[in-house]
């Protein structure tokens, strides 16, 4: 559907009167993909593991561009609720370095699937709280229906393949929060 | 300072032994996560292991033949994921020396 021609690496955005924001040149900078060697991909792909916060506004904004027809995004949020008790704050541990490899592996397999001008994964781990901004994945292309599609696809894969866990406690308890079947049945909508 | 000669001259002779013993035993970085490391009170290892033990299922079955705290862990966590050098891999996955081999409960993120 989307025409190739629709497909620039984003980074060469280099005519002046671009919309400043949509020069992802700027966005891959500070704390981009980790990992080996520069590919191609890197100008439209950007991958973030912190425990810092991020600013969903800011991320959806920079993948706005000239030729860029939808944005998608996903926010993913700590609820104050478990089925066992209430939660006052969720610990995500993770393990540094096969995060990213991982998260890079989904993201690499939506690039192959979709014609994406632009996909951000952000996640967060640490103690966070009810409230709190846990993970985004926004995405860009020139027709919605690959933005819709590749955003569901990355959070689909990135709950059953990234190595987060995540520890929920409240004054009434605390428990590793166990792997859901309706998770896995989600990814599997994808094969 | 006699003290410390001693020693220095031990691990030489522990590290004469692993030498002479190279292609008996192979030297593997363990890492457990989650659920799993806190019932073993461990995050991580460096292990030798015999050179019957090839594959990621083995390894897991000689951990737990060592006794607990993994036998008690490995029983009560279940079921445990692995993963070789960064990647998830299955029992039959071939091991190799210095690798890398990370247990961990399935994952729960996003």
């Amino acid at each position: 559907m989307p025409d190739p021609q629709d497909f620039p690496p984003a980074a060469p955005a280099a005519d002046p009167a671009a919309d400043p924001v949509a020069v992802p040149a700027t966005g891959a900078a500070p704390g981009a993909t980790p990992g080996p060697a520069p590919d191609p991909a890197k100008s439209v792909l950007d991958i973030r593991v912190q425990q810092a916060d991020f600013d969903p506004g800011v991320e959806i904004e920079a993948l706005r561009g000239r030729s860029t027809g939808a944005v998608v995004s996903f926010v993913g949020i700590a609820r104050d609720f478990s089925e066992a008790f209430p939660v006052a704050t969720i610990t995500l541990e993770h393990y540094p370095g096969m995060t990213e490899r991982s998260l890079q592996a989904i993201a690499r397999q939506a690039l192959d699937r979709w014609n994406l001008l632009g996909l951000r994964i952000i996640h967060r781990f640490g103690d966070l709280g009810p409230g709190d901004r846990i993970v985004l994945v926004a995405t860009a292309s020139a027709h919605r229906d690959a933005a819709f599609d590749a955003c569901r696809f990355v959070i689909d894969y990135l709950k059953t393949e990234a190595p987060f866990w995540k520890r929920e406690s409240g004054s009434q308890g605390a428990r590793w929060v166990d792997a859901k079947e309706s998770d896995d049945t989600a990814r599997a909508r994808w094969l | 300072m006699p003290a410390r000669g001693l020693r220095g001259s031990a691990k030489a002779q522990d590290r004469g032994l692993l030498i002479g013993q190279m292609d008996s035993a192979m030297e593997l970085h363990i890492l457990y996560f989650a659920r799993l490391r806190e019932a073993l009170g461990l995050a991580r290892e460096t292990v030798s292991v015999p050179v019957a033990v090839t594959n990621l299922g083995q390894l897991r079955a000689w951990l737990i033949a060592r006794g607990d705290p993994w036998a008690e862990a490995f029983a009560r966590v279940y079921p445990v994921r692995i993963a070789l050098d960064q990647v998830v891999g299955r029992d039959d996955t071939p091991l190799r020396a210095g690798a890398e081999v990370a247990f961990f409960p399935p994952v729960t993120g996003g």
